[in-house]
Parts: C-alpha cells; sequence; structure tokens
C-alpha cells in the first residue's frame, strides 16, 4: 500500500502548495520576499501583461570586487561555477548571463561597478532579427530563448545592444532541471523565470545582493504602481543603457 | 496487449503504479503531450506537473547502487530503450537535465518547503519520497 | 549576315576534366569533414567565442552569396539592357549563379549551432527578421535564375527569356540588399549600423560576381579549346574597371561618413590606423590588392591588353573581396560595443576591449568546401548540358567586328585562370 499512500502524499503536496501559494499564506515563520508584488500564478494560468517584471540596480550600492550576484546567478542557473560543464570551450567562449562591469570616469578617473545582464527590452532587437521567432518576448517583459526553435545562427548575439547573449560551444550535461541549456543554442538571463512563475518573488542576483547586505538590486513589478520598485523609481533619477535606442529596458540603473 | 512487444522498461515503481495518462496513451502520445506543454511553458508560463518533462524525469530516473540518479537517456534506462529499439533520436536531454536534483529547489524555497512539509506532514523531494518508500518496504 | 551562336556540352572526358572535377570533390569532402568536426564537438572547436560570433565561414558565405547575384549580371546585361554581345555569355552567367548560391548557402546553413534543424527556419518565420527576408529570397532567386536557364536552352521559351531575365535581375537586387541589411540592420555597432552597407553590398556584388566570371569564362574557353574573343574579353575588363571604381567611391563616402561623426571616431581609427591586422587587412588586402592595383592594371596601357594580366588583376579583386568581407564581419565585431559613452569599461565578458579571433582549420576547411561545391556544381553541368557556346571569337561575338587589324597578341594568349 506504500506505494498509494505516497502518490496520496505527492497529490497532497502540489495541491497544497499551490494553493498555499496562490493565496500567499505561507506557513509559519517564513514568508515570502515582498520585494516585488508576488502573486503566485496558479500553474495553469498564463502570464500576461499586467505585470512587467523588471530589476533596478543601484550601482553606489554596488560594492566594489563584490562578485555575489554573478554567483548566486551561477549556482541558480547552472552555469559557470554552478555547473561541471564547459571544460572544453575557451574562457571567450563560456557562457555569461551576468557580468560585473567596472567603469572609470574618463574625465575624473573614479571607478565604480556594476551588473550588466540581459535588460529586458520592450522593444527587443534580438526577438526583431530572429528568423525562426526563438527569442521571444513573454507577455510579462520577460526575454527568452525558447531553444526548441532556436537554430543557432546567432543573429540576435549580433543584434544585441547589451552583449547580455552567450552561444553554447560544446555539449552539456550537467543542466539544471529548471534551466535547460544546450549545445548550439543561444541563452541569457532568465530573469529567473522560473522563480517568478514559482512566486519566489525575486531573482538569485537580487536575493543574492540582498543577503551581502549591498541591495544594490531590486526585483520587481514595473507594472504595479505600489511596487517598492515603482515607487523608487517615480522618487529617483534612473538612467537605461544605450537609452538612445529607445528600446525601454526593464532593468534600469541608479549612479552611473 | 501491446507490453509483449518492445524492450524490458525498467519501471520505478516504488515512484506510484500509474503514470499520468494510461501506459498504452503514453506509449503513443507522449510526445505530443510533452510538445503542446513545451509550447505553453515556454511561451505562456504554464507549469501544470500532468505533462512536464521535469516530473517524467522525476518519476523515471531510476538509481544504481550507490543510491546516485542514472541518466534517462543511458542505455537500458527508461527513455533510451524504448528509443534504442524504435531507433529514434531523443533531442530533450540536449537541454533538459537528464536526473532530478536532489535539491530541485532553491535553498530558501526548500525552507519554505521544510516548514510547509513540517507543518503538513507531507514529504518534500523526491528523495524523501524515496527514503519513505524504502522504509515502508522494509516494513 | 552574322553566324550564329551555338552552344554545346563540353566533352568532358579527358583525365584532366575528371581530375579537375576530383579536386572539387576532395576540398567538398574536407569541407564536410570539417562541418562533422565542427558539429560533433560543438563550435569550442572553432575560433568563434561569444564576442567574435560569426567567424570565417561568414567571410566566406557571404562573399559566395553577394558574388553570386554579382555573377548573374553578365547575363542581365544581356537580357536587361539588351547588349547583344553578352547573350552568348548568359548561361554560364545563370549557371554560376546559382552555384555559387548553394555553395555560400551550405557554407552558412553549416555553421548554425544546429543545422539539423534547418527545416524549423522554413516552418517558424519571424516576419520581423531580415535573416527570415532572406530565407525567403534564397529560394526564390533559385527559382528565378533556373527558369531563366531554362527559357535561355528552350527555344519556344526564348522570346520570353527577357521578362524572366528581368524578374531575375530585380530578384538579385533584393537579395543583396537583404544581405547587406542582415548588417546594415545591427543598431548595436559601430561598423554596421548604416544603411549604405546595402547598396555598397550591391556594387561590391557587380566586382566580386564579374571577377569570378572573368576567371571562369577564362578557363573554360582556355581548357575546352574554344575561341574566347580579345573584344569581348576587352569589354568584361572594361566593365570590371568601373565596378572597381564604383566599388572604390563607396568605400570612400562610407568611411567618410563614418568619420564625421565623433561617436564613430574609436572605430574608424580602428580600421584605417590602428588595429594591427585588420588596419593591414584594409589597406593592403582590400584597398591596394582589391581596388588600386586591378583599376590600374585594367587600365593600363599594355598590361590590359595582356590575358595573364586581366587574370591576375580579376583573382586580385577576388582576394579583396575576401579581406573585404573579413574587414567589415570581423572587423565590426571585435570593435567594442559602445555601452557607457564616456567611460573606460572593464569586465571578465571582454568590455571595452578589443576580441582576439583567431580561426580554426575547420572553418576555413568549410569555406573552402563551400567554394569547391559551387566549382564542382559548374564543371560538372557544362558537362550535361549546353552552358557553354562553342565559339566566343570576336567575329561572332562583336558587332563592330573587322577582320585583321588588330595586332593578334599570341603572346599573351597564354592565360593562367588558377
Amino acid at each position: 500500500m506504500s506505494e498509494q499512500k505516497i502518490d496520496q502524499y505527492r497529490r497532497d503536496f502540489f495541491t497544497k502548495a499551490t494553493t498555499a501559494a496562490a493565496t500567499g499564506a505561507i506557513a509559519p515563520g517564513v514568508m515570502l520576499m515582498s520585494v516585488g508584488q508576488a502573486q503566485a500564478r496558479p500553474l495553469d494560468e498564463p502570464v500576461s501583461n499586467k505585470n512587467r517584471w523588471g530589476l533596478l540596480v543601484d550601482s553606489n550600492k554596488c560594492s566594489d570586487g563584490c562578485n555575489a550576484c554573478v554567483t548566486a546567478c551561477e549556482t541558480e542557473n547552472g552555469w559557470g561555477s554552478g555547473s561541471t560543464d564547459e571544460q572544453k570551450s575557451d574562457p571567450d567562449q563560456k557562457a555569461q548571463w551576468i557580468r560585473t562591469v567596472t567603469l572609470k570616469n574618463k574625465l575624473t578617473g573614479s571607478e565604480h561597478q556594476l551588473p550588466m545582464m540581459c535588460q529586458h527590452c520592450e522593444e527587443p532587437p534580438c526577438t526583431d532579427v530572429c528568423p525562426t521567432g526563438a527569442s521571444f518576448k513573454r507577455a510579462d517583459g520577460i526575454v527568452l530563448v525558447d531553444k526548441h526553435i532556436c537554430i543557432g545562427c546567432r543573429y540576435c548575439m549580433m543584434a544585441c545592444p547589451y552583449k547580455a547573449r552567450s552561444f553554447i560551444h560544446e555539449e552539456l550535461n550537467d543542466q539544471s532541471p529548471d534551466v535547460p541549456r544546450g549545445k548550439g543554442t543561444v541563452e541569457s538571463c532568465t530573469l529567473c523565470v522560473h522563480k517568478i512563475d514559482r512566486g519566489d518573488g525575486t531573482t538569485a542576483c537580487a536575493e543574492a545582493c540582498k543577503k551581502d547586505g549591498h541591495q544594490a538590486i531590486m526585483f520587481g513589478d514595473l507594472n504595479d504602481p505600489n511596487s517598492e520598485i515603482s515607487i523608487t523609481m517615480k522618487k529617483h533619477a534612473t538612467t537605461q543603457i544605450r537609452a538612445d535606442l529607445n528600446l525601454n529596458t526593464g532593468v534600469r540603473y541608479r549612479g552611473i | 496487449m501491446a507490453d509483449s512487444v518492445g524492450p524490458e522498461l525498467k519501471i520505478n515503481r516504488a515512484n506510484g503504479d500509474k503514470c499520468v495518462l494510461p501506459a498504452d496513451e503514453m506509449r503513443k502520445d507522449h510526445m505530443k503531450h510533452l510538445k503542446h506543454q513545451r509550447d505553453e511553458t515556454m511561451h505562456d508560463g504554464i507549469r501544470t506537473k500532468q505533462f512536464s518533462l521535469k516530473e517524467c524525469i522525476n518519476c523515471h530516473a531510476n538509481k544504481d547502487e550507490a543510491d546516485k540518479y542514472i541518466p534517462v537517456n543511458a542505455p537500458g534506462e527508461f527513455c533510451q530503450s524504448c528509443h534504442a529499439y524504435t531507433s529514434v533520436k531523443l533531442d530533450c536531454f540536449e537541454c533538459h537535465a537528464t536526473k532530478p536534483r536532489d535539491t530541485a529547489f532553491h535553498p530558501i524555497v526548500t525552507d519554505k518547503m521544510k516548514a510547509f512539509a513540517d507543518v503538513h506532514d507531507a514529504p518534500e523531494t523526491k528523495s524523501m519520497l524515496d527514503t519513505i518508500a524504502k522504509k515502508d518496504g522494509a516494513k | 549576315m552574322k553566324p550564329v551562336v551555338h552552344y554545346s556540352a563540353i566533352e568532358g572526358r579527358s583525365i584532366a576534366y575528371w581530375g579537375l572535377l576530383g579536386t572539387f570533390g576532395l576540398f567538398l569532402l574536407l569541407g564536410l569533414g570539417a562541418v562533422w568536426v565542427m558539429e560533433h564537438n560543438g563550435h569550442y572547436v572553432t575560433g568563434m567565442n561569444n564576442q567574435v560570433i560569426w567567424g570565417l565561414p561568414h567571410v566566406f558565405a557571404v562573399f559566395m552569396i553577394i558574388a553570386a547575384s554579382g555573377i548573374l549580371n553578365v547575363a542581365s546585361i544581356a537580357s536587361v539592357f539588351g547588349k547583344k554581345m553578352y547573350k552568348p555569355l548568359s548561361r554560364l552567367s545563370a549557371l554560376m549563379a546559382v552555384a555559387f548560391l548553394a555553395g555560400g548557402l551550405m557554407v552558412l546553413m553549416l555553421d548554425l549551432g544546429r543545422p539539423d534543424r534547418l527545416v524549423i527556419a522554413a516552418t517558424y518565420l519571424n516576419p520581423k527578421s531580415v535573416f527570415a527576408w532572406n530565407i525567403l529570397l534564397y529560394p526564390g532567386f533559385f527559382g528565378a535564375v533556373a527558369v531563366y536557364i531554362w527559357f535561355m536552352m528552350e527555344r519556344r521559351m526564348n522570346k520570353y527569356s527577357h521578362q524572366i531575365g528581368l524578374f531575375a535581375f530585380v530578384w538579385r537586387l533584393l537579395l543583396t540588399t537583404g544581405t547587406g541589411s542582415i548588417f546594415g540592420f545591427v543598431v548595436a555597432r559601430n561598423g554596421y549600423d548604416a544603411s549604405i552597407l546595402a547598396p555598397m553590398f550591391i556594387i561590391m556584388s557587380f566586382g566580386f560576381g564579374l571577377a569570378i566570371y572573368i576567371l571562369s569564362l577564362m578557363a573554360t574557353c582556355r581548357w575546352t579549346g574554344r575561341e574566347l574573343g580579345d573584344s569581348v574579353l576587352r569589354q568584361l575588363k572594361n566593365l570590371l574597371g568601373v565596378f572597381i571604381a564604383a566599388m572604390f567611391y563607396f568605400i570612400f563616402v562610407f568611411h567618410l561618413t563614418s568619420l564625421y561623426g565623433t561617436e564613430n571616431h574609436g572605430f574608424e581609427n580602428f580600421i584605417l590606423a590602428d588595429g594591427g591586422m585588420f588596419t593591414q587587412l584594409f589597406w593592403i588586402g582590400w584597398v591596394l590588392i582589391g581596388l588600386v592595383l586591378p583599376i590600374a592594371i585594367v587600365y593600363h596601357p599594355s598590361m590590359s591588353k595582356s590575358r595573364t594580366w586581366i587574370g591576375i588583376a580579376s583573382a586580385m579583386v577576388i582576394i579583396g573581396g575576401l579581406a573585404s568581407m573579413y574587414v567589415i564581419i570581423i572587423g565590426g565585431q571585435v570593435y567594442p560595443m559602445p555601452l557607457f559613452p564616456g567611460f573606460e569599461v572593464s569586465s571578465s565578458f571582454g568590455d571595452g576591449t578589443i576580441a582576439s579571433y583567431s580561426p580554426s582549420i575547420w572553418e576555413l576547411g568549410l569555406g573552402i568546401g563551400g567554394i569547391a561545391l559551387a566549382l564542382a556544381m559548374t564543371t560538372f553541368a557544362i558537362k550535361v548540358l549546353p552552358f557553354i557556346p562553342n565559339s566566343l571569337s570576336d567575329e561572332l561575338m562583336d558587332p563592330h567586328y573587322k577582320p585583321a587589324e588588330d595586332v593578334v597578341e599570341a603572346d599573351a594568349a597564354e592565360t593562367n585562370a588558377a
């Protein structure tokens, strides 16, 4: 009878977990991260443009030499140090979903750093150029690669003004079950879409940055006027990288 | 029965005796369902469990003597044995993980799950399920 | 009355013929072997990386694709612009256009990360993608030129060859515009974002295509013992000179426009002065070998009369063409993108630094394999169908021909096309 009992466990677990997440009534002592309005969607409900997920990066708070967001992304999404794969690829050929960029002011010589990743544009050049439509933007503003129909032409990488994408140069075997990735296709930051869909209400990078006490990365819903990210962006001047291209990025910066 | 045809499948009955659909339906149509689900998940964020590939693997991945998961596309394993028999190329695992991760959930969520499990008396991950199955089996 | 031009298939039974076809076949096989290595292992065996995304295969592929549409020009001059002299040259021109497009596409497709999914490129089509437009333009070109060849060869259809020739001409302009726009529409990169790239690619296609055609025609006539009149060759080489001059003009305007905007100074400085190998390729490969020397040769009072020198000038245009593709395609990628104006940037992902790229033998193999395919297709087709006129003597071809007035240059007749 044990099989049936376990089946029952599983079913109960998933039903309860789903209901619990949906109502926001998480078990005592555990709180949902309330950074973004993380109302978990029912599993069978499609994403909609009611939300637009985005990040606000405060480069003033980004601590020099800190790499916590990058490491957290690697662990969460199974690339770089988060995976045993890509041993044959050159450093130039290895995937990088997020990187810290050091900026040195040409006039004053002052230096600061900030994390760069896919900027989740509202008008993404990568989706424009993709011949098969594998590069696409989800209704909630997340730009993704549908690797099922990606032919590996790499035109999106040519078109991306942020150099946010990587091509996989060899066979992979150590993927995370939540983050499929493989040889001959292009990939980039997914804004931790599996976490968002699960109702975590944050991304690995924002989580790690908060845990380290910097709070330089804020995740949230740009469409919700009451979200912390919207309120902060209303109060403070923010910029888009390459704003001249008018792409209306989902990732915004302070202090560049 | 069609069961007499084809390779002997390694099925881990400890995870339950029933697939998400009757076996002969799955045998014929699993790719149809997976493909349908794949587009819904990818483009609309619909993550129902019934035809989720991740769930297939959670259930169908077997363990070796050292209690380590064997990839489902390894020779003789659930997916591969049939695909080898029918000479159909398996493309899923060019990208998808071939075995569950013991920590399939992110640490923070695991805490959440643990707390949930404590309250609701439900197991948390598949490895816990396996442990329970073993204990029950021992009884 | 002038004698009529007759065509016939070449005999193609000599050891030399089979040796030639075998050589092309061998290079094609080596190319496919290189593909197997690349696809089996993944692109890590190539010199390409996440900074230089399109490498040597794209240099060859884009060169061949634009050259293909340029080769068709010879036929278009006859059918669209009504120049009688070019009519006997049309069949070979159309054939080689198809062959070079096939070769270029082979290289392009086999360099994909997932060439096994090629069919997806046809079943899922994103209408906004310039690449997708090209995916529609390629089969259209094959179709139009195939019908064109048929109309030229089938006597009953001859009367329509002007119409289909016009259609193919318009289509080839679209095709090259599409190819140029693959780069011209990339707003992100200093080296690409210019609408002049599309017309520039068209002019370059004229030059590259004609150079390839002249060499092939000279080789074919020589090796099959068919006569090729001096006056025919003189007209072709004069046209080549015009095309080279036009290319020169476009490159000049392209860089002048680019130099005027301060934002592009970095990139222009890199290509024109500071870029090491890229600067050398630009000045020596593209400008000197590809433009200055060949134009000097084809207009030189005595050299221009020598077939050897005309052959050398054509070969130079081809070499310069490959160099130009390398400078445009690779040079445009190695130069860092302008993410943070006013800052010096650095990162673990090559921000702010010139990217490095050293092509692998596999990429070179694939590129040469594509050229081998085009040449093998041509060599084979002229054996099975009547593409080549029995004679291209001045008497047949030149409406102003007056016998035995010019000095015959017997010494210059020894041309070596290879």
